[in-house]
């Protein structure tokens, strides 16, 4: 293998990572109001984010340099052609970062109701988002040629917000809401856990619908590689295992069976895509893969070097993370669910 | 204005923002650490009380910093791909490393401190802090190194035919001396900032009698940590200078305001000029200062910025070369005296409390008051300084800042972006800045009872 399908491969590894992550972050974001009706019961469910969406959200931040390093042509015909949309998800993380990190400082219903909403909507739009960029990235792009060998997007905002792109949008969408609910009845106990299991029962239904649909207009329509055939109905089948699995009551197979799923969407789109980068819809010239979009060798073995030795060590503390706060919470944990530390001041 | 203009303008908005934030949380993540450590090893109730206090004070920060750092990544791409293209195969590799290596680590770490308090052993849970900490100077450190490859380009070879500049040598990149002076120079000023801070709540607090115990070893560390901050402050400073006068001469000449080459050269203290720049009209300065500043000889030559001007129009091509003098000139000058002024503060009232004098006076308490902002002004206007006084370049001698900008992003799209950033971030200021006052008037919390529940101790938590 090349080094450059390798830094290809790795550049799909991170978004996995991202997506399994920042995924269910999004999903419990976006579900808060639904599964959690009270303050206790808020709290709670914020407490299972609460020591790792920051690490979550690192994946994609390290995607992006990644891609920087690696491909530095794809970052910034990208990053510079889905302008808009990617802006609408940097907004949305700002929001949502602060939203975590500053809603229960004060007890007032208005204050917590307020952060409440802007996590909704926050992790709602790049759960959203994500989609439609991926979509339009394996779809292909209007990309052009500027006649000095640097390839431009010459699309505008609503060329990003086509028929295919939309059904991508709302397939990650109701995929992460799933993903979410499941990771959430693994982490809770009671109530929440219960509103989780109904919830990931039904808009799990219909996610399979959505991928369904997206899938084989994937496979039949823009490309016609085996390998992608069969990632596909991986897809498909890990998803019903993930149903199954839910209806069982086994929530860890159930979160697990999600995550595979969540992986393979990635490998399937990444394998559509493989060698291009971003294909271009005007002119296959004009497209961008992995030779015309990547650094030097000499770059790629640098960056080769340091992702092997230092990838193991995150994935070994991120990993003991989630083993030290593996205890399921529920709302009974939160002794005053009412109170926000700034609502008294000590004398 | 063009979109050019726009983009650095939104530039120069979200990464002085982001930088109010980053030198507090580097440096209040040691002294939080430092705070832990008194506890762990003392065991006495004061240090852990002050260590959950201004380890939410450092929290607050923290949540700012991330959020808006996000942005600095991909805003290269976003509103500079022609830059990202130039640059990429070399400054992409550090944002990468500070990623993998830095982000994970604060991230991740923080978390497990933030969360850990009742499920983690006592020292591991302590260990935590200290990593987050590591993580941030990591992070300093490879974001310095691309920046410095921006003030002196080393280890990389032009590619003309792709156009674009190529790593040859990445051990240059990360150990050049322009990254380690930076380096040195930056970390320190992030201790004197959260020194600043420690100093002036902690200050308030006793001022104010409240919880007193907890608040004079915070604020004796606040204050020692600014005296030896500002002494290294001072002595990288000055390598950094001289780093600078050998690797972009104009920049130290705009500084100066020092038009015209001569030896002997002094250090203005006060320098008016016609309003375009070009000439000076009134000037005193210490003789022979600036000479020793920037070459380390008292007679030393230093080069001024007409004569650069034409040395650089023969060796680049015709062009303007002289980037904003007066902004040049002003951001060095406060920089150093906000610097300065808090580390002159610092030393007062620590004098004082040698006799044994917690501060009482009103002026006091009031220069108490202004240690946490003299030094995020300082920091502003550092960087404000040495990143506008490379201008016309956003790659020394290679790639001008006008090259890089993204052909295929209209101005509206710039600006549009620009508007709703700057509201954001107004907005989260005032946030921001009403929390750490509530969280300050608040006061450190009361020690948890023996066998309280679970959740009492997640006083920092969701």
């Amino acid at each position: 293998m090349s080094l450059n399908s390798f830094w290809f491969v790795i550049i799909a590894v991170l978004w996995i990572g991202y997506f399994i992550l920042e995924g269910f972050d999004f999903g419990v974001g976006m579900t808060l109001k639904y599964v959690a009706k009270d303050q206790a019961e808020r709290r709670a469910v914020l407490t299972t984010l609460g020591p790792v969406w920051d690490g979550n959200e690192v994946w994609l931040l390290v995607a992006g340099g990644a891609t920087f390093a690696a491909f530095p042509e794809w970052y910034a015909t990208l990053f510079s052609g889905f302008y808009l949309p990617l802006f609408l998800i940097l907004v949305s993380l700002i929001v949502r970062g602060v939203s975590f990190e500053y809603r229960s400082k004060y007890g007032k219903p208005e204050w917590r109701g307020r952060w409440d909403n802007a996590i909704v909507i926050s992790s709602a739009l790049p759960a959203l988002l994500w989609g439609v960029a991926f979509a339009n990235i394996v779809k292909g792009v209007p990309l052009k040629d500027n006649g000095h060998g640097v390839i431009e997007y010459v699309g505008g905002f609503f060329n990003l917000l086509n028929p295919f792109a939309l059904l991508g949008g709302l397939t990650t969408f109701f995929l992460f809401a799933t993903h979410g609910a499941f990771f959430l009845a693994l982490k809770t106990r009671g109530e929440i856990r219960a509103r989780a299991n109904y919830l990931a029962a039904r808009t799990g239904l219909l996610t399979a619908v959505l991928a369904v649909i997206f899938l084989a207009w994937t496979t039949f329509k823009l490309t016609s590689k085996t390998d992608v055939r069969i990632f596909s109905l991986v897809v498909v089948v890990a998803w019903v295992l993930a149903l199954g699995a839910q209806r069982l009551g086994r929530d860890g197979w159930a979160f697990l069976a999600s995550s595979v799923t969540v992986a393979m969407v990635v490998i399937t789109l990444f394998a559509a895509l493989y060698p291009n980068v971003m294909p271009s819809s005007l002119d296959p010239a004009s497209s961008l893969n992995i030779f015309n979009a990547s650094s030097t060798h000499y770059t790629l073995k640098v960056m080769t070097y340091v992702a092997v030795v230092l990838t193991p060590i995150v994935l070994i503390y991120q990993g003991w993370t989630y083993w030290v706060f593996r205890k399921r919470i529920s709302a009974t944990d939160i002794a005053s669910p009412n109170e926000g530390v700034l609502d008294k001041i000590h004398l | 204005m063009n979109a050019l203009d726009l983009a650095r303008w939104q530039f120069a908005i979200t990464t002085v923002y982001h930088f109010i934030f980053v030198p507090i949380t580097i440096g209040s993540g040691f002294l939080v650490a430092g705070l832990h450590t008194a506890w762990y090893r003392t065991n006495q109730d004061k240090y852990l009380r002050a260590t959950k206090f201004f380890g939410k004070l450092f929290l607050i920060n923290f949540a700012i910093g991330v959020v808006t750092g996000i942005v600095q990544e991909f805003q290269f791409g976003m509103n500079w791909s022609a830059y990202s293209r130039f640059v990429g195969d070399i400054f992409g590799a550090p944002l990468a490393m500070e990623g993998l290596l830095a982000f994970f680590l604060e991230s991740t770490f923080l978390g497990l401190w933030i969360f850990g308090w009742d499920r983690l052993p006592k020292k591991i849970h302590m260990l935590t802090i200290w990593m987050a900490a590591l993580g941030t100077l990591f992070s300093a450190y490879f974001i310095l190194a691309a920046n410095a490859w921006m003030q002196h380009p080393v280890g990389y070879v032009l590619n003309g035919s792709r156009g674009r500049a190529e790593l040859t040598d990445i051990f240059k990149v990360l150990t050049q001396n322009t990254a380690l002076a930076a380096f040195f120079h930056t970390i320190p000023s992030a201790f004197l900032t959260a020194g600043g801070l420690f100093a002036g709540v902690a200050g308030w607090m006793i001022a104010k009698k409240r919880d007193v115990e907890v608040a004079k070893p915070v604020m004796k560390m606040g204050l020692i940590t600014i005296i030896i901050s500002f002494l290294i402050v001072g002595v990288t400073g000055d390598w950094t200078a001289r780093v600078m006068t050998s690797q972009q001469p104009m920049k130290m000449a705009a500084a100066e305001a020092a038009y015209d080459t001569k030896s002997n050269m002094p250090f203005s203290l006060l320098t008016l000029g016609t309003l375009d720049g070009s000439k000076p009209v009134f000037q005193i300065g210490l003789p022979s200062v600036l000479s020793f500043m920037s070459t380390g000889n008292f007679n030393g030559v230093v080069e001024g910025v007409n004569d650069l001007q034409k040395e650089y129009v023969a060796k680049y091509g015709p062009g303007d070369y002289k980037p904003n003098i007066p902004l040049a000139y002003w951001g060095f000058r406060l920089m150093i005296g906000f610097g300065a002024l808090c580390a002159l503060f610092a030393l007062i009232v620590l004098v004082r409390l040698r006799k044994g004098n917690y501060p009482t006076s009103k002026w006091l308490l009031r220069a108490m008051i202004s240690l946490p902002f003299l030094p995020i002004l300082a920091n502003s206007f550092g960087w404000i300084f040495t990143e506008s006084a490379r201008q016309p370049w956003v790659v020394f001698g290679l790639f001008k800042t006008a090259q890089g900008v993204s052909p295929s992003v209209g101005a509206g799209s710039v600006l549009f972006t620009m508007i709703t950033f700057t509201a954001l971030y107004g907005v989260l200021a005032v946030i921001e800045f009403g929390l750490m006052i509530r969280t300050i008037k608040v006061g450190p919390e009361p020690t948890p009872k023996p066998g309280a529940k679970d959740s009492d101790v997640l006083t920092m938590a969701y």
